[in-house]
């Protein structure tokens, strides 16, 4: 097991109380295991990767662990936190384009962070070179600054730069949501690749992007409203959905082949709940087409099936 | 890089061309006539001695031309160094009498500007690194900028001059040497050179703090930067990136500042009646000397171009992001 979460809370602390943006969270990530983090913009997707790695100023860790290969993952301890980032624990971040020091050249960058991180530049300068080629850069692109690249290729970059160092688990952001379709494809598929290729051991893909979610990651967990509604094999998730907020999620897709004359696409009606004073109870019941008496308290997360756990009432029985 | 500073250099002779047209125009709309202050100083009666006097002055300062030679005649003269005569300091060559005073000015306001810039970056960088700094280095900041500089200066002219009395409070050396290149007259000159330089200094540092501050901090909340900060990179290479970027609105800050210069040095040289470019000017102006003011003016022009084209090469020298648009990139 790499990674297992145990009822994290992180709360944002703002002027009118907190906000609980990470309300009990646990779930585990496996060896080799690619996780596709999908929800609504809010939903706690992007906290949730950022308690893993760094927490900013604003938030604060409330409870629960965090595990990684097996030991505790001290996240409010700053000085005790530096030594897994990067080694152990790394990020592609939702602004990866903007990720890189405009005024140094990639290269020089890269070998002052490594070097700052106590390795020798030269101990991987040849993988360096190899994993850019490996994503389709010419490894002259460390004699480049960060302006004279496109977007994507600083995107693969910022990947080939966050992986160098082989950390147990990658943290990808939303790392494709600003390429255009076929570049997203190329960066998805380069992260299969580094996963298969042992250069990061698990991935939390975090993405509001369910057909990519599909294409490459092994299980996809889905989050509404700071906590887990359901996480399972990606193609359970997205062929036979348990929760009901994954299923509208899932039907508001469309599908290959349909035309729009046929059916009109379902949207979810309603809009999430206010996280500074969360609802009790179940979060999604005031979207939720088969709330019940029931859903006025909170439904425990549990697993259904082998590896498919959902957070609601009406599943599993 | 070489077409980008011909080109730069184009824009700036046409602005010099343009600058130095205005330059000759003004003077000759403004009311007063020199030839007219000449004669009435001689205060001569004879009507045949007056008009005279009155062709010789004309010759003398060029302006018995019709207008469109008195300009020629000006460039030409300035090519070759000659500015013309001066009115009030008849019969001295105005280039003389402003190369007397340009050493005095630069020799305050360079050092006063690119100290006050230096001192200024580092200790607004070093106010960043602290809410307890911060706190206090900020207003002290907002305080020295605020002041205004002529009760500044005052303030140091008495104190440290006239109660104090360790410094002299006016003049650019004692009246009882003459300028040569001894060390009691050098002495001399810097005692009386550091009360102006500390003026200048002072309030030009909370300004330079301030805004490197407030850079140092916009750069350690950029994308970057919190991209190091997660992946575990110490706070001093993070500082060194954030305070190279932010010092680069700084550099064009200073070349904005070096454009100010004629500005800042005029109060100075009255409150310490220090004898260079502005004193001339406001004497110039005084006795209705426009062949000085003319000459001042350019010079002063001169020195805001150059000042401003070396800062325009520095800043593609520093920033590669200006360096690459300029020569295309690779991409």
């Amino acid at each position: 097991m790499t990674l297992r979460v145990k009822d994290l809370k992180v709360y944002y602390q703002t002027l009118r109380g907190d906000v609980h943006a990470l309300d009990g969270v646990s779930f585990d990530l496996a060896d080799g295991e690619i996780m596709g983090l999908a929800g609504e913009s809010g939903c706690g997707k992007t906290t949730l990767g950022k308690s893993l790695i760094r927490l900013d100023g604003r938030m604060r860790h409330v409870g629960g662990t965090i595990e990684l290969n097996g030991a505790e993952v001290p996240i409010t301890d700053e000085r005790a936190m530096n030594p897994l980032r990067y080694h152990e624990i790394s990020l592609i971040p939702q602004y990866a384009m903007s990720a890189l020091n405009p005024t140094r050249k990639i290269g020089r960058m890269i070998n002052e962070l490594l070097r700052a991180r106590g390795v020798r530049p030269s101990k991987v300068a040849d993988e360096l070179r190899r994993r850019l080629e490996l994503v389709g850069l010419d490894p002259d692109v460390l004699n480049r600054f960060p302006i004279e690249l496109s977007g994507g290729m600083k995107q693969r970059v910022v990947m080939v730069m966050a992986t160098l160092l082989d950390p147990s688990l990658l943290i990808a952001d939303e790392a494709t949501s600003a390429l255009d379709v076929s570049t997203q494809r190329s960066v998805a598929e380069s992260m299969v690749e580094f996963r298969d290729r042992g250069f990061v051991k698990s991935m939390i893909f975090v993405t509001h992007d369910i057909s990519l979610v599909y294409q490459m990651a092994d299980t996809v967990m889905v989050m509404y409203a700071g906590q887990v509604a359901e996480k399972g094999p990606a193609s359970t998730i997205i062929n036979d959905p348990q929760h009901p907020y994954t299923k509208m999620l899932i039907g508001a897709l469309p599908e290959v082949g349909s035309t729009t004359t046929e059916a009109r696409l379902e949207g979810i009606p309603g809009t999430p709940p206010g996280l500074l004073k969360p609802p009790t109870g179940c979060r999604f019941k005031e979207r939720c087409p088969i709330a019940s008496e029931e859903c006025d308290e909170t439904p425990p997360l549990v697993e259904i099936d082998t590896g498919h756990w959902a957070a609601c009432w009406k599943t599993g029985r | 890089m070489w077409r980008y500073i011909g080109r730069k250099l184009g824009i700036y002779t046409i602005t010099f061309v343009i600058a130095v047209t205005i330059n000759w125009m003004i003077p000759r709309f403004m009311p007063g006539d020199p030839v007219r202050s000449m004669l009435n100083r001689a205060s001569v009666s004879d009507p045949e001695a007056l008009e005279r006097m009155s062709d010789y002055y004309e010759g003398v300062f060029g302006v018995d031309a019709p207008l469109h030679e008195q300009y020629l005649n000006f460039w030409a003269g300035l090519l070759r160094g000659d500015l013309g005569i001066s009115a009030w300091l008849y019969p001295e060559p105005v280039a003389d009498i402003i190369l007397r005073a340009v050493p005095f000015t630069l020799g305050l306001l360079l050092p006063a500007i690119i100290l006050s810039w230096i001192v200024g970056n580092y200790v607004g960088a070093f106010a960043a690194r602290s809410k307890v700094l911060d706190n206090t280095v900020l207003p002290v900041g907002y305080i020295l900028t605020a002041t205004p500089y002529m009760w500044l200066a005052l303030l140091l002219a008495w104190a440290l001059g006239v109660v104090g009395g360790f410094f002299p409070a006016a003049g650019g050396y004692s009246f009882a040497l003459t300028p040569s290149f001894t060390w009691p007259f050098i002495s001399n000159l810097l005692t009386h050179w550091f009360l102006p330089f500390l003026s200048m200094f002072i309030v030009a540092l909370g300004g330079w703090a301030i805004g490197m501050r407030n850079m140092i901090i916009y750069e350690l909340e950029a994308d970057y930067s919190n991209y190091l900060q997660a992946l575990g990179a110490p706070r001093r290479l993070i500082r060194r990136y954030a305070f190279r970027n932010a010092m680069l609105p700084q550099i064009t800050g200073l070349a904005v500042q070096l454009g100010t210069i004629i500005s800042g040095a005029l109060l100075t040289e009255i409150v310490f009646n220090y004898p260079g470019l502005g004193m001339l000017i406001l004497n110039a102006l005084n006795n209705r000397d426009y062949f000085i003011l003319q000459g001042a003016f350019l010079f002063v022009v001169i020195g805001v171009l150059i000042a401003n084209f070396i800062i325009d090469i520095i800043y593609v020298l520093v920033d590669p992001r200006t360096r690459v648009q300029m020569t295309g990139g690779a991409s």
